[in-house]
């Protein structure tokens, strides 16, 4: 029999979630004390570790400093058992770099760089175990790594996918679902003025469908940022109850 | 939605790799009763008087299948006695892995809402206030149907109880059905009410026929059969893949022989186009493979290869199974010796799949009155017999019965099946019109739920979208000109003047694409019906009756939604301008043929629409010229229409279709517009567009032709279309009109078959028999998918629609042409059977009939004879079993054939006696013997035609 059903008749995706439902998101802030920023994401069966450093004087070339505003310098890498299979080389091979490229590109909109001129902010993201939507639970996490770090943005970054099955758009897409076939859309979301960081898709779709497939990416988007805000109220207020503010 | 959510893992190993999967559990997954009053659910299925009148329940109950029940006893399920059934996930889930069909059956039931069938996806349910969830893991050491079977019992469980809360006094209950002891003995112990599926089926009161339904399982068998062993064991899947790929078994599809019951081929596929062919001979070596499976085979060593046989044998009836075996081999032997030559010969190890499905027969009664067990001669003779049990045999014989093969045990002389159901009387009419679809694997059950859903709601009106994106053509003066009774109007036309001198004709086809949009429901049932079926005096139509007759269907004085071709062409019938575009048209007028050429013909008509079809016609006769001179061939088949009388639908006349200038003009309106659409759409998609072609025959097709004309002393130029046609045109011979037809006749059945395909899969696009490089067909997506597919297309290229993958990806489009041209081709043959039987019933309501008729063909031992009267063909056997033969020379030079004397030669006119062969019922056959030119002990007297039982004894020669 070929392939899995991805929604039965009765709307239920392969792991009992119905087309618009999130995975379980759970996540910690400050979870080193080195670094200046660091936050631990879980999402369903992702998890993402995400460090932040900086803002600090420009360490890598001189040249690449900007008068104008920050650097951002991501690293994104997947630890060797985050998979199923062993992988061989954590990070730099072409998808990773290509990932670091997205969060770098993601975090200059929505980190004001403008007000650290010739500095740099530095981002490491890991992924401990992969599960599908790698790219979002990235950006979450170092979304509230930043926010851990003290550095202003201008709003949260929320990213998550959506795919479409059955002419049905699908939220959040585990693993299975993403190889599944078909088309999977990844968002990145500033949520209050609902400007958008980063766009990707790798499939086609047709344009009619784009529509509603964004849609549902947007409103999924809106719902991790009403968690990520839960996470870092929380947060404060433990930090807050600790400093005996 | 998410606060409820319970977090479990779920692990599953598959070889290496360790898959990690969420699995949630949710408590809004209701029970779906309506006897509950703490689900929260928006609609019940299941109703509260689940009342099936059964010995064994005498309260009311849902029924709750184990997954091997669905799989085994679907026939039971589809039945509509039984309703208000639960169907749980895991039961759905393992079914869609280990039948898609019984699968597809499944979720028919599913969808259909007066079966009150509800599914419970038990796997993710949960219920807070119950302490057993129903998703259970699987336990170290618990295989995994022990898992399913125990996720089983465990909802089971949960209905019970969670119903026992909501019940009322009435005593609702579940009944949970399986077939495996196990699985009963430890439900029961649970304390659930468990039945075995025979138990509980034959306890139903009102309706003892289900108990034939049943399918036989594994348990049954034993007391069926004698111990006995007559068959060697198959081979397990392993041993056999094994061989396989060390190449000590070969693998391929076991055909048959329809003529001797102990012979059979294999097809074994090579590698790339190669294939052989292995004969199989003797019950032992045949191992119960059934004609279509996909079996295993071991080649025997080349001192025991034997050739093909030339006996006619057949299974002559019930013996027991003790006795058979040796005999039937001697028998064989006998047979073999002094047949051809040797062939590769090989013995079936094993069955890699089965290709089973209902067949079509008769019952065969048992000589003992009180038997339960009979045997089944199926329809189709390469079918073996198969044994059923009943109890209403008395009924079932002399009626057309399903029979479907439940397994072939191998102390069993033959396979053991279940009898699915009935399909009326052997002889009438309406039950021979679906036996021949069955056997012809026409689809042409009633369109379900689900594809009616996707039907446009009534009253239906062209809308304000519609409107706007369409060209508004209800201004032009259309009409369309169909065969009388038509219904499905899928082509109007149009011509007008144009102020340049030119003029402008259109032709404008149904819109069907806009109702049936890609890959719902109806869109899959259309594609999988791939064209409407006309048989005699019924139509099996591809899209259901709403859409084919009546939105889609261009009648008259209604707007309807229209794709329109339109030229500009100029005097001498050539396109100045080609354009296409979704319209909206008002026809009106709808004529026949008949009557289209009586306003061309009146003078004294001059209405537009007269007009526009004097114009049309003129236009068309040019066409038809340019193209004949281009080599497009002018063939001939005989065919021929009934008049069926309007109360008893039997046939009351035959008569050849004739045709009228009309039906050139229409026809030829379509060539150009197939012709034009297949240039645009493989002008924009080179990699998919579908088209159609047909290639040109090998010139030893033509052999036949070519001695046919020689005898007349005329040659026939083969080498292209043109010649072809040309020549054609010139073989007359004097006093002898109807000789050409006869050739042409001849000609037609030279031909290939025209076929679909995909332009980025085949280079060869030309069209031999309309002299096109390239053609498609566009003209009535009313009766053909292919037209379908080719507005979408051309609807992409024009910009009015969407693509979807499916269209645009080569491999899927070439896999959907394949199943177009075996539709195509299996409705040809069905048309062929109901003509046939047509003709059958009519001769029988005559009698015996004096006609005169040609000499179409000369064989060894017969001569082959056309009855232009009645298109019909026939055979005139020299040789006769009781018999012995006159003296026969074959020329196959001359192909002549001399009988006692006197010489046939092809095109020979001769005189015959035509009467009903009925002596097999499942095989009716026309007889025809000689009457004229009279050869003693071979001719018989003409008969008189208003006594034909008189005359009977004489025919029998």
């Amino acid at each position: 029999m070929a392939g899995l059903e991805l929604l039965s008749d009765q709307g239920y995706r392969l792991d009992g979630r119905k087309a618009t439902e999130l995975r379980k998101v759970q996540a910690r802030m400050g979870v080193f004390a080195q670094a200046d920023g660091s936050a631990y994401i879980e999402q369903g069966n992702t998890k993402a570790l995400a460090v932040v450093y900086g803002p600090h004087e420009v360490r890598m070339s001189r040249s690449k400093t900007l008068h104008d505003r920050a650097v951002i310098n991501c690293q994104y890498s997947m630890a060797t058992f985050s998979t199923a299979e062993r992988k061989r080389r954590p990070h730099g091979d072409r998808k990773s770099t290509e990932m670091s490229l997205h969060l770098k590109q993601t975090f200059e909109a929505a980190v004001l760089t403008n007000l650290y001129p010739r500095s740099q902010i530095d981002i490491y993201v890991k992924i401990l175990q992969s599960d599908g939507g790698n790219y979002s639970a990235c950006v979450n996490a170092a979304t509230l790594a930043v926010i851990d770090a003290g550095i202003p943005m201008r709003d949260y970054v929320c990213a998550c996918t959506a795919g479409f099955v059955d002419e049905t758009p699908l939220a959040d897409l585990c693993h299975a679902e993403e190889s599944g076939g078909g088309t999977s859309l990844a968002l990145a979301l500033l949520p209050r003025g609902g400007h958008i960081a980063l766009l990707q898709m790798d499939a086609r779709l047709h344009q009619d469908h784009l529509e509603t497939l964004m849609e549902a990416a947007m409103t999924a988007c809106k719902g991790v940022s009403k968690v990520l805000d839960q996470v870092v109220r929380q947060h404060l207020q433990e930090v807050s109850a600790l400093t005996g503010e | 939605m998410l606060k409820s959510k319970t977090f479990v893992k779920k692990t599953r190993s598959g070889g290496i790799m360790k898959i990690v999967r969420e699995h949630y559990l949710r408590d809004d997954i209701w029970c779906g009763s309506e006897f509950c009053t703490e689900c929260k659910q928006d609609e019940s299925v299941l109703q509260k008087d689940a009342c099936i009148e059964s010995n064994l329940c005498v309260f009311p109950h849902y029924l709750l299948p184990d997954t091997n029940v669905v799989l085994s006893q679907i026939d039971i399920l589809e039945d509509p006695l039984i309703k208000n059934v639960i169907i749980l996930q895991t039961v759905l889930q393992e079914v869609r892995h280990r039948s898609a069909p019984i699968y597809k059956r499944l979720k028919d039931i599913l969808h259909d809402k007066e079966k009150h069938f509800y599914t419970f996806t038990n796997e993710h349910h949960s219920d807070l206030s119950y302490v057993v969830e129903t998703y259970i893991e699987r336990e170290p050491g618990e295989s995994a149907n022990d898992r399913n079977d125990r996720a089983i019992r465990v909802s089971t469980k949960w209905y019970s109880d969670h119903l026992k809360n909501a019940r009322t006094e009435e005593g609702l209950r579940i009944v949970l059905l399986t077939n495996d002891r196990e699985n009963k003995d430890k439900s029961e112990e649970a304390g659930l009410l468990t039945y075995r599926c025979e138990e509980y089926i034959k306890s139903l009161i009102a309706n003892p026929e289900l108990v034939d339904r049943l399918a036989l399982t594994n348990d049954d068998k034993n007391d069926i059969t004698s111990s006995k062993v007559l068959f060697p064991e198959h081979l397990p899947l392993s041993r056999i893949q094994s061989g396989i790929k060390s190449g000590t078994f070969l693998q391929g599809t076991f055909r048959a022989s329809r003529d001797n019951y102990l012979e059979a081929t294999v097809f074994v596929h090579g590698e790339g186009d190669e294939s052989t062919e292995v004969l199989i001979q003797g019950l032992q070596n045949l191992n119960r493979a059934v004609h279509q499976d996909l079996v295993a085979v071991e080649m025997l060593p080349q001192n025991q290869w034997v050739g093909p046989s030339s006996v006619v044998l057949q299974d002559e009836g019930p013996k027991d199974d003790d006795v058979t075996g040796d005999d039937e081999e001697e028998k064989l032997k006998g047979a073999v010796v002094g047949a051809g030559p040797r062939k590769p010969t090989a013995r079936v190890v094993g069955i890699i799949k089965r290709n089973w499905r209902p067949f079509c027969g008769m019952l065969f009664l048992s000589q003992i009155k009180e038997a339960t067990r009979h045997l089944f001669t199926p329809a189709d003779r390469r079918i073996p017999r198969i044994r059923i049990e009943t109890r209403q045999a008395s009924t079932l014989a002399g009626q057309r019965i399903m029979v479907a093969i439940d397994g072939w045990p191998k102390h069993s002389r033959y396979p053991n099946g279940h009898f699915v159901r009935s399909l009326g009387c052997a002889g009438d009419k309406e039950t021979e019109t679906e036996v021949l679809l069955l056997e012809h694997d026409v689809p042409h059950q009633d369109f379900s739920q689900a594809v009616l859903s996707f039907l446009p709601k009534m009253p239906w009106s062209i809308t304000e979208e519609d409107m706007a994106v369409r060209e508004d053509l209800r201004h032009l003066t259309v009409c369309s000109v169909d065969p009388p009774g038509c219904t499905d109007i899928d082509d109007a036309l149009h011509c007008r003047d144009l102020p340049n001198g030119n003029q402008e004709v259109g032709v404008h086809i149904a819109d069907v694409s806009h109702f049936i949009r890609p890959g719902n429901a109806l869109d899959q049932e259309a594609a999988s019906r791939g064209t409407t079926v006309y048989l005699t005096g019924r139509r099996i139509d591809m899209v259901p009756e709403l859409l084919s007759s009546n939105l889609c269907s261009l009648r008259c004085n209604v707007e309807r939604l229209a794709f329109s071709c339109i030229w500009e062409i100029n005097e001498k019938a050539e396109i100045i301008k080609t354009r296409f575009a979704k319209s909206v048209i008002n026809s009106k007028a709808s004529l026949t043929y008949a009557e289209a050429q009586m306003r061309i013909d009146d003078t004294s008509m001059n209405d537009d629409i007269t007009k526009s079809l004097r114009g049309l016609n003129r236009l068309a006769k040019i066409l038809k010229r340019q193209r004949i001179e281009k080599g497009a061939l002018t063939l001939s088949s005989p065919e021929v229409r009934f008049h069926i009388d309007s109360e008893t639908h039997d046939p009351i006349d035959l008569q050849t279709k004739e045709l009228k200038d009309t039906n050139s003009m229409v026809e030829e309106f379509m060539l150009l517009a197939n012709i034009s659409v297949a240039q645009k759409i493989y002008e924009e998609f080179s990699e998919c567009a579908l088209l159609r072609k047909h290639p040109a025959p090998p010139p030893s097709n033509y052999d036949i032709l070519n001695k046919a004309a020689k005898s007349k002393n005329l040659v026939i130029h083969t080498d292209s279309a043109k010649a072809l046609a040309d020549s054609l045109d010139a073989a007359r011979v004097d006093n002898f009109p109807y000789f050409n037809t006869l050739l042409r006749i001849l000609a037609t059945r030279c031909m290939m078959q025209a076929v679909y395909f995909c332009s980025g899969m085949d280079s060869d696009f030309h069209h031999y028999g309309l002299a096109s490089p390239i053609y498609t067909h566009f003209t009535s997506p009313i009766r053909r998918y292919s037209d379908i597919i080719v507005h979408r297309l051309l609807a992409v290229a024009i910009g009015a629609d969407s693509t979807y993958p499916d269209l645009m990806d080569k491999h899927k489009q070439s896999a959907l042409c394949n199943n177009l041209n075996y539709r195509h081709k299996m409705a040809q043959y069905a048309q062929r059977a109901s003509v046939a039987f047509h003709t059958q019933l009519f001769f029988k309501s005559r009698g015996i009939m004096n006609e005169e008729g040609f000499i179409l063909f000369v064989r060894k031992n017969a001569i082959i004879i056309l009855i232009p009267k009645f298109g019909l063909e026939g055979t005139v056997f020299f040789e006769n079993k009781n018999k012995p033969s006159p003296k026969l020379v074959f020329n196959d030079e001359a192909t002549t054939l001399t009988v006692e004397g006197h010489t046939f030669n092809m095109f020979d006119k001769v005189k015959v006696t035509i009467s009903l062969d009925a002596s097999n019922i499942q095989h009716q056959k026309i007889r025809m013997s000689l009457v004229e030119p009279v050869i003693p002990g071979v001719s018989v007297a003409p008969s008189e035609p208003n006594e034909p039982e008189a005359k009977k004894a004489k025919l029998d020669h």
